[in-house]
This record gives structure tokens, sequence and C-alpha cells, in this order.
């Protein structure tokens, strides 16, 4: 399994490649010019050019791609053009709330969807599969932002439970960690959750079907045995699949989330710096989201040979 | 263990105690702390490098300036302790008040005053104006310095106390030795607050505290002039993009104060009884239509005159501040309220809205339905709602007008292409200048007339520059309202940008805030929490 790891993980160097072209080259083509934003309205046009020279946005295409590349392969991501700070220590501050949200929201999503696709499958065309399947298009339907709106007037206005806005970390400790994560964890769970509910759903439906499990039944085992311990953890390859996959959904409501909630996370900087052009920012946190992506889709392969002993690597 | 219903109960409420008085500390931690929700992020520290009002906002904190304007558009001495000037007016000597100290502890001293004059000088339009005139800033002593002109400039002191950007704010030398074109990144001033760097989260939160070693002057607070006297311990910028989440923080009071209440959110946030939705902006801001002077078709003259013509300021006001009590007509190209500010030429846009007229100067023009390129941005409503009535006017009158929607970052981009529409040049764009920034022919920038030299657009008109220059020397205050006001005739003639008109963003804080000044720029001194 060592092997495969350490080979899935040098196959990655050849995808991070192909995304840096990609970005950069995305970037190059784009309408927009940070220095015209940087020189603000009353600027002349000899201004702007000045500081694009002063920025070295005025550099042909290979000149600048080399000298980004060569800086990215000695681990600098680059200076954001605004801020001057280094994209490193921006991404530094920022990843702790993207981080945190995104466990809180796959607590919640995970926490509720797999128990409640569970049910509707037990429970098939009953009142309980409908209710759950009817939760499952409202959250389908229903955009995150119009969630958001809504927790915040009844959990934070109305019934002033929860603050409205903001993120406090960890080390200011875990009662306003949690007060500031409850809301939004909840609004970004609710589309991750009715997509794994679907899909616990409709898996456990397949393996309810098979002989085996008629088999368990038959045999007297309680029917609570026969769907946690044998028929869940034969669904859990598609389910866990999907999980995977959510995680790219997640980071698109991420950007929402962060931004109805004014959480400084991730989400927030990439859209900030892709309204100003911040170049070296836009490409920064695209990489380190796509070699997230990468990761984690490896840990969901890994973690095959969990659920499945037939699965070897 | 068996997990029972009493189990659960204990659980839920020790959680709820955790949450509690978790909460109940934060409260405490806030005696003295003033949240504010400025009108958009921090994203420079340098209000030389850019002249974007946040960063000018900033530099009001940590900085000060060694002249301000007051809320009588008299200029007052706030760094300076006294001055003189020869009679010849060729020689300003300069002597600072005691007490002045930077945040690392080093007192402020004429060779940091002139090497920041200096790096301001290079970028601001009115600081460059200053350096063609100056022979050279000398340092006398520490305390002292003089500017010795080339000739008598009557607009020294209104250049050193100018509002708004760029700002001449007074940093050590070691950072104002900087390229004017570098941006610095530290904060370092004398100013009534320290900025806290470490804890600055750009896109999220800027945090500056009292400085207890400024010294304010003794008058009264006053515009940017006067005492900055600091009432809260700390101020803490907190960005909140989404307007409807500030609204709700602010009903909340999880913040103090919202710099910029949108118009649709005014009736909203009015019903709660501890808000107070004010007009703290005497000079509110200029909505601006910038024809495109080197394409056709408006670089004929005719067809700027014919939507001269029909241009209804009213329209504009509603259509940018929705209520009419914060948006009104403006026919001037000075900002109205303001020293300059006339009715020469105007009634070209208080007379009747003449549609035939307009139509007949199409004719007149030779115009043959070649297309006209609007462009807007659609994340700045006050763009966006100038560009919709201007399209619609535009159609009315026959002209093939298109929308050109983007972000404002491309729109700025796509603004500074001399291209024919075809290839992705433009006709119209929009805009807007804070009051304070279009006063005087000095600082009113679109209203030039130097062709590829101008700022986009690109007008030329020889007798608008020449007045400009006759402005510029005209000995006294009744000769520069005279030469402003050919100024303004002429430009209603020749039409290089129409003012579409005046508005007001309401300002929103919780009521147990007071001492809110009055200003076109907002500043955070004076300003107690109870």
């Amino acid at each position: 399994m060592l092997r495969y790891i350490v080979k899935r993980l040098l196959a990655t160097i050849p995808v991070m490649g192909v995304v840096a072209l990609f970005v950069f080259s995305l970037l190059y083509i784009s309408p927009g010019d940070p220095a015209a934003v940087i020189a603000g309205d009353i600027a002349t046009a000899e201004d702007i050019a000045r500081i694009r020279a002063q920025l070295g946005l005025d550099q042909p295409y290979l000149v600048r791609f080399s000298g980004w590349m060569w800086a990215l392969a000695h681990g600098d991501l680059g200076t954001s053009i605004f801020t001057n700070l280094p994209v490193s220590t921006l991404i530094a501050q920022r990843i702790e709330p993207t981080v945190a949200l995104t466990l809180c929201t796959m607590i919640v999503a995970v926490g509720l969807a797999v128990p409640l696709g569970v049910l509707a499958a037990a429970r098939a065309g009953g009142f309980i599969d409908r209710a759950v399947m009817a939760i499952s298009v409202l959250g389908f339907s229903v955009p995150v932002f119009v969630i958001a709106y809504g927790l915040i007037l009844l959990f934070a206005v109305q019934f002033d439970w929860l603050p409205v806005q903001g993120y406090r970390n960890l080390g200011e400790g875990f009662g306003p960690f949690i007060r500031h994560m409850i809301l939004p964890s909840v609004a970004l769970g609710i589309v991750y959750m009715a997509l794994i509910a679907r899909i616990t759903r409709a898996t456990m439906l397949d393996v309810l079907a098979q002989d085996y499990v008629r088999t368990a039944t038959a045999k007297g085992l309680a029917p609570g045995t026969v769907l946690m311990r044998h028929a869940l953890k034969n669904a859990a390859v598609p389910i866990v699949t999907i999980i995977g996959i959510g995680v790219a959904l997640l980071i698109g409501g991420v950007v929402v989330t962060e931004t109805v909630f004014a959480i400084p996370g991730l989400g927030r900087l990439t859209v900030d710096a892709i309204l100003r052009r911040d170049y070296p920012i836009i490409q920064g946190v695209t990489l380190l989201f796509s070699a997230a992506y990468v990761l984690v889709n490896l840990v969901v392969d890994l973690s095959y040979s969990l659920f499945d002993p037939r699965i070897r690597y | 263990m068996t997990f029972t219903l009493r189990t659960g109960w204990r659980i839920a409420a020790g959680i709820a105690f955790l949450i509690g008085s978790a909460a109940s500390g934060v409260a405490l931690a806030q005696g003295k702390v003033l949240k504010f929700v400025p009108e958009a992020d921090l994203r420079s520290l340098d209000p030389i490098w850019t002249t974007a009002y946040i960063t000018r906002n900033h530099g009001y904190m940590v900085y000060d300036v060694l002249f301000a304007t007051d809320a009588n558009f008299k200029i007052q001495p706030q760094m300076v302790d006294k001055w003189d000037v020869s009679k010849d007016g060729l020689l300003y000597t300069f002597t600072l008040r005691d007490g002045l100290k930077f945040h690392d502890g080093t007192p402020v001293r004429a060779a940091d005053c002139i090497a920041s004059i200096e790096r301001w000088a290079k970028r601001d339009v009115f600081g460059q104006k200053l350096g063609e005139m100056t022979e050279a800033w000398i340092p006398v002593n520490d305390k002292t310095f003089r500017l010795k002109l080339k000739k008598p400039f009557p607009y020294v002191l209104d250049a050193l106390g100018k509002p708004s950007s760029n700002v001449p704010f007074i940093m050590p030398e070691r950072i104002a030795k900087t390229d004017a074109f570098t941006q610095i990144t530290d904060a370092t001033g004398s100013g009534p607050f320290k900025m806290v760097r470490e804890q600055w989260v750009p896109g999220s939160k800027v945090v500056y505290v009292k400085n207890a070693d400024y010294v304010p002057r003794k008058e009264p607070p006053s515009w940017g002039a006067g005492g900055k006297v600091v009432k809260v311990d700390r101020v803490e910028w907190i960005y909140i993009p989404d307007s409807a989440t500030a609204a709700a923080a602010l009903n909340n009071g999880e913040v103090d104060w919202w710099q910029q209440l949108p118009p649709d959110l005014i009736p909203v946030v009015s019903k709660n009884k501890d808000i107070k939705v004010d007009n703290t902006d005497p000079l509110g801001s200029i909505g601006i239509l910038r024809f495109n002077h080197l394409q056709p078709p408006f670089n004929n003259v005719k067809l700027r005159q014919a939507v001269l013509a029909v241009l209804d300021q009213k329209d504009y006001a509603i259509a940018i501040a929705g209520d009419p009590k914060n948006g009104k007509p403006c026919p001037s190209f000075f900002t109205c309220g303001t020293p300059l500010a006339n009715t020469a030429g105007s009634e070209a846009l208080t007379g009747k809205r003449d549609f035939d007229r307009a139509k007949a100067l199409v004719k007149e023009s030779g115009y043959k339905g070649e297309k006209i390129v609007v462009m807007t941005a659609t994340d700045q409503p006050i763009v966006q709602a100038q560009a919709l009535v201007t399209q619609e006017l535009l159609r009315k009158i026959g002209l093939n007008a298109e929308l050109a929607a983007s972000d404002w970052g491309t729109l700025i981009t796509r603004r500074s292409s001399k291209e024919p529409v075809e290839k992705g040049g433009w006709s119209i764009f929009f805009t807007w200048f804070v009051g304070p920034d279009i006063t005087s022919p000095a600082l009113n920038s679109p209203l030039r007339g130097a062709g590829e030299k101008s700022w986009f657009g690109w007008p030329t008109d020889a007798k608008l520059e020449e007045l400009r220059d006759a402005w510029f020397n005209a000995p006294t205050p009744a000769d520069q309202k005279k030469t402003a006001e050919e100024m303004q005739k002429r430009a209603f003639e020749t039409v290089p940008y129409i003012p579409t008109a005046q508005f007001i963003i309401p300002t929103a804080y919780r009521t147990n805030l007071s001492g809110v000044i009055i200003s076109p720029v907002t500043f955070l001194w004076n300003v107690e929490k109870k």
C-alpha cells in the first residue's frame, strides 16, 4: 500500500503542473489590470503604466510564468500585489476558518445524512422515506445564501441565540468557536446532507435487496444489526465516494457561506483576489485547493479497503 | 454506560452553559472597543501609493497632517504650530507643534515632513502642481522648515491641507524615502491611533489602539482640523462584504457603526430604535458620465451636447440614492455646497429637457447609427444605476446604445483603451467622486482638456487648459471664483463630462455612540461609546 501511496503522491506533481499552467494562462488572458485597481479612479494612464512596470506586469508571458514557476519550485507562492504580504502568510491566516468550517459542515452533514438515508431505505415508501426525500429535494433546491439568511434571521436576529457573523478560533475557547460555527455549518451542510442522504438511501436499497441480507434476516438477526453491520458496511464504498466528491461542492459553497457570515477564510480570500485581480493569491489558492482535492481523492481511494477487504493496493 | 434522557439533558445544559459563559465573557471584554464596519476592505497601507478612499481613511487613523480643511473650507494648522509667508510670497516658514511623536517614540522632525511632502508631490495631482512651483524644501532645524517657491503660488496651504486622496500625511523619513511608486508596509505614523499590525487580517479585520502619546490640539474638531481626541481604547474595522449580514450585525449590536448604508436597507435598519441613520457627509458624492473624446461618435461635440440637452439630474439622483432626501441635482462642475460651485452656464442642465433639440443635434452631428458602447459595472450599484438611466436616454434620442456589463475591475482596464469600439474600445463610462475631490480646478481631473494627457476620455480643449492655468495664477479669491465660472461656462459648451447628480450615502450607528463628526471623510476620533 505504501508503494501505491507514494505512486499516487508522485502523480500529483504533473497534475499540479497542469493546474499551474492552466490557472496562470487563464489569468493572463482574462481582462482586468491590478495596476488600474491600485491606482484608483483619479489616476492617469501614465500612473497606471508606471505601477504596472513596478509590479512586473508589463513583462511577457514566458518571463512571468517562468519567474512564478521558479519561485514555486523554491516554495515561494509569491507576494500579494495589494497587501504586499506573502501569499503563504495570507493563506496561513485564512486556512483555519475554512478547515474548521469544512470539518464542522462534514460532521453536521454526514452525521445527519447517513442515519437519515439508512432510515429512509429501511422504511422505503413510508412516511419517513418521503419526509427524508422531501428534505433532500429542499436542500438541493434552496440556494445556500437563502438558507443562510433564513438562519440568521431566525436564530441571530429574532432569538438572539447565536452571532450573525465572524469567526473565533479555538484558541479563544470552544464556546465562542462553536457559537460562530453553528449557523454557517448548518447553512452549508444542508446541500451536502441532501446529496449524501439520497445516495445513502439509493445504495442501501440496492444492498437491502441482496440475498445475503435476506439470509441474515432469516437466521434471526435483529433488524438494527442487519441494517448497520451487514447492509451499511457494504453500501459504504459509494457513500464514501460521494463524500469525497462533495468536498468539491463544499469548496464552492464555502465561498458563499464565508461571504454571508463574514468568515475570513480561503473562499473570501479568493473572491476578493479575483475582484481586484490579485494574481499571486488566485494562483496560490487555486493550487492549494487542487492539492487538497487530489489528497481527498487519495484518502477516499485508500478508505475503500477498510470497507471492502477485496480491494487491495 | 447507558444513555438516558436525563444524561442527554445534562449534556445539553452543560453545552448551553459553556456557550452562554463564553458569550458573556466576550461582552465584558468589549467595554471601550468601537466596532466599525468600513466602506471597503483595507488592502493597502500606503495612502500615497493608492488613491483608494479606504486607505485614505486608514491614513487619517495613523498619520497626522500639517494642515487640514475645516467645515468652513478654511485651511487650519494641525501639526504646524505657526507659519508665515514672506512679502513676495516666495518663502513659507513652518514650525511644528511641541510634543509630536511617531508611534515608535521618535520625535517628528522637519526632515520627516519634507520627505513625506516630497513623496506625496510625486503622486498627487495638486502635489505635482506644487512640485512644479517649488524651488526647494529647506530644513532649518528639527522643528522648523521652509518652502522656497519659483514664483508665487496662492494655493500652498490648500495643497497641504487637502482633505481627500492623496492626502499629504506625515511619515517618518525612513519610510517616506521609499519610491513613490513602491508600496510601503510600515504603518508607523504620529496620528491619534496606532495600527496593531499583527492583528491585521486583510479581507476581514484591522485593529487600532489609542495612541496615548498623541497630543491633540485644543480647538474643537471640525472636519479634519481641530483636536483629535480619542475617546475609545480600541477600534476594530470589521469588513462585512454582504450588506444584509452587516445590517443584521448592526441590528444585533455585534457592531456599533456601519459606515455606508445601502439605500435599499435604510427602511430595514431605521426600524430599530437603538440605531440612528444619519447623514454625516455634508458634501456627498458626484456621479459622472464620461465621454470618449477620441473616438466617434462622441468626438463630435454636437452629440455630447445632445446628451446634455436631455439628461435630467433628478432621474439620476433617484436612481442612485433611492430616497429623494439622499440625492439631488448639482448643475455645477464643482461640488455643490463648496466655494467654487456656481451657476454659470448651468441652464444647460437646469432648463427644459429638450428632446427635439437633442434629435436635431444628433442629425447635425452626422450620426449614422454607429454602435455606442456604454460601459457598466454590475458590482457597483452607483455605476449601474447611471448606466441604465443613460442607455434609455440615448435610445430616446435615436442613438444605438449597447450596455457592456462587466465587473469594476474589468471596466477600469477597458476604459484605458483608446481603440474604436469594434476593437475593444468604449464610448461612455460612469464613475463618481466624493465631494472634496472635485471642489476646484486643481483637483477636478475630468475637467481637463489636455488631450491624451487628460484623465480617461482624453478631451482636448486648449481654452479650458488656459483657464485652468489662469485659475492657478489668480491672486485673490474673487479672481479665482470668476475664473472657475468661466471654466464651467466653457465646460457646458464643450461637455468634457456631465455631472449626473449629487448624492449621499447615509451612515448608521448604535445610539450608544456620540460625538460622530459631520465631515465628508469619516473620522473616528471624538466618538464616545457609552
